[in-house]
């Protein structure tokens, strides 16, 4: 995380090189007769900060799920870095570096804050079974290397206890551990499913914050949240589901004089909008 | 409410907190001394200065070698059950293959008929147990909780009829004799084999070795990034594998680990009995190991251990207790029923285990904490 690249233009607009990291290409999901996603396309560019927002039950973590490989698209597919996502391995998917948080946090409870970011490292660690029974040299390395990297991310957001374990810390702090946990899988893009949750407005500041410091780390963010105002403040591009199905996607200017969004929030029939 | 939770927690890691800070050389010396007293103990002139610990009916140095091997299925049994979290009911079932293994290689009576040496036997029966899991394991690690539970207590099963079948190699009832001893060319002071059939203390000895080398094993796997994947995978097996953990590959490293220590165990016990047949490996006993892991905290090696020797040792004790306190009944008999008691008011008052792991003590603090909010605040 220490090679840090701020991006000072802030982009206003869409970045001019879009070189595109993932892409919903018209993706339908059904569960038996329940249509969850209908359709879906848009792309995720690098280095951007995209809102996927919507009511509740739109869709929205359905479609989040789709991308990290929980399912599989009826009909379409996602594809990240021009290869296929779904039908690969869980671990796989994580592997080719996308990451992401729980709606409703799900750590490893009764393991250390350290420990559990160190699960993430270990996801590009290669040391066997026998090396880790006779901690042979590469065990030792990735081990060090890994409890570094761990310290580190704690610092980064903001956790000073790390050997606490994770049930015990606050409902922000394990927020920002669920957080530190993905971005020590080394992804590229990193997926957050409503993260300011239930977090006062002080809190969702500072969370806002973090965000932009991840983005300015290299990574892409894809953020869930339907709290609007929260995503306005901190996303370059915005999609809207509703009902499974994309009604807009834009600049956040765009996005919120966009009629069928505000109808869609506010309940008006789009037809009258 | 709080400190409810706290106390509760607190009795819960006490031990482990004191341990953890006394001064590093202190503990090795203790852990020396603990070592050291455990290979003194078969002996007599040793044990009989020990009060009532020793037992009175039974042949100590024996009573030893089997509460050793049990500890050592508890070892293993506690890789798959406590650290990985798989409910696994059939572990004797490894046993009993390590068992049959070692015996049909070595016994002349057995179909085979290759007359292996038991040294060289034991390496074969650990792979072959370690396979046979993998085996079992590969299609039943998909499954979770409660089906793979089944399956596995099948599988113990499966084991004990096939064996139970006289036409099988197995030899049904009548059973495979004659299984040789370890390594018949050492001698003992009085030029017999030093694994002999009398003496159960050399058996003890070479058990409580590899008690302890698997027990550093165990500890160094659990303090990498495999115990951490096991650990994850018991407290939230769809998020460790998101966050990039192969579950099923370290589910079924557990298992087979799990296995070839049962394996083991199963080898060192044909050896010292010389003689097995399909009763030795009766459900009960997967059980009773179970039972063992848990009663000392699953997910604490230290823990299972504890819990194995108390589950072995203690019905054994109190068969020759009886006379010592003046009692006209025999206490043998009720043994089982005595230790079944001790089961019982243990999960009553610390369901966590005797000494259980970090994650345990807090889970049953916090449910006593639900079970009981106004209590709490006392």
């Amino acid at each position: 995380m220490s090679e840090a690249a701020p991006d000072t233009t802030a982009p206003e607009t869409t970045p001019p090189q879009r070189e595109a990291l993932l892409e919903v290409d018209h993706v339908t999901l059904r569960f038996g007769g329940v249509v969850a996603l209908n359709d879906v396309d848009f792309t995720l560019y690098k280095g951007e900060i995209l809102g996927l927002i919507g009511p509740n039950g739109a869709g929205k973590t359905t479609c989040f799920n789709a991308m990290t490989g929980v399912y599989a698209p009826t009909q379409g597919e996602i594809r990240f870095k021009g290869e296929r996502v779904s039908g690969r391995a869980r671990h796989k998917i994580t592997r080719m570096g996308i990451a992401r948080t729980f709606q409703n946090i799900r750590l490893f409870p009764e393991m250390s804050a350290l420990e559990n970011v160190m699960v993430g490292a270990d996801a590009h660690h290669k040391a066997s079974v026998i090396s880790a029974l006779f901690r042979l040299p590469r065990f030792w390395r990735e081990e060090r290397s890994g409890r570094d990297r761990a310290h580190d991310l704690l610092r980064f957001v903001g956790i000073e206890r790390p050997g606490e374990l994770a049930r015990n810390l606050s409902y922000g702090e394990q927020r920002r551990l669920e957080i530190a946990r993905a971005l020590a899988t080394s992804p590229t893009l990193l997926c957050l499913d409503e993260p300011a949750a239930g977090f006062n407005p002080a809190e969702k500041d500072s969370l806002l914050k973090l965000i932009r410091k991840i983005r300015d780390t290299g990574v892409t963010v894809l953020l869930i949240e339907h709290d609007m105002r929260l995503v306005m403040g901190v996303t370059d591009r915005i999609v809207v589901l509703e009902f499974g199905k994309k009604i807009a996607e834009g600049l956040p200017a765009e996005v919120r004089d966009n009629p069928a969004v505000i109808a869609a929030y506010l309940g008006v029939p789009t037809d009258a909008a | 409410m709080n400190a409810h939770v706290e106390k509760v927690r607190s009795r819960g890691r006490s031990m482990r907190a004191r341990w953890d800070s006394m001064p590093r050389q202190v503990r090795w010396i203790a852990l020396l001394a603990l070592v050291v007293f455990l290979y003194l103990l078969p002996n007599r002139w040793f044990y009989i200065n020990l009060w009532y610990f020793r037992t009175m009916e039974s042949d100590m140095a024996t009573v030893l070698f089997e509460t050793s091997f049990f500890v050592l299925l508890a070892v293993g049994l506690n890789v798959v059950v406590g650290f990985a979290g798989l409910l696994d009911l059939g572990y004797f079932g490894f046993f009993a293959v390590g068992a049959y293994t070692v015996a049909l290689l070595t016994s002349p009576e057995s179909r085979f008929d290759v007359g292996w040496p038991w040294l060289a036997a034991v390496p074969a029966a650990v792979a072959v147990t370690m396979i046979s899991g993998v085996i079992l394991g590969g299609p039943t690690l998909r499954l979770r909780g409660d089906y793979l539970a089944i399956v596995t207590l099948g599988f113990a099963e499966m084991i004990r009829l096939y064996a139970a079948r006289n036409e099988g190699i197995a030899n049904g009832q009548r059973g495979i004799p004659e299984i040789p001893h370890p390594v018949p060319s050492v001698k003992g002071s009085d030029g017999q084999a030093l694994f002999g059939v009398v003496d159960a203390r050399p058996y003890y000895w070479l058990t409580l070795t590899i008690i302890i080398f698997v027990i550093l094993g165990v500890r160094n796997l659990t303090r990498s990034r495999v115990g951490r994947a096991w650990v994850a995978i018991r407290e939230d097996e769809d998020a460790a594998q998101i966050m990039g953990v192969p579950t099923f590959k370290y589910k079924l490293w557990a298992f087979a680990i799990g296995a070839a220590v049962g394996g083991l165990s199963g080898a060192l016990f044909a050896g010292k009995q010389s003689f097995i047949n399909s009763d030795s490996f009766q459900l009960t006993n997967s059980i009773l190991v179970l039972a063992a892991v848990i009663l000392g905290g699953a997910g604490n090696i230290y823990g299972a251990v504890i819990g194995a020797f108390i589950t072995w040792y203690l019905p054994e004790w109190v068969r020759g207790i009886g006379g010592v306190i003046g009692l006209e009944i025999n206490v043998a008999e009720y043994r089982i029923l005595i230790f079944g008691a001790v089961l019982i008011v243990m999960m009553i008052f610390r369901p966590q285990g005797i000494l259980p792991s970090r994650r345990r003590a807090a889970e049953f603090a916090d449910r006593r904490q639900e079970a009981a909010p106004t209590e709490a605040s006392a």
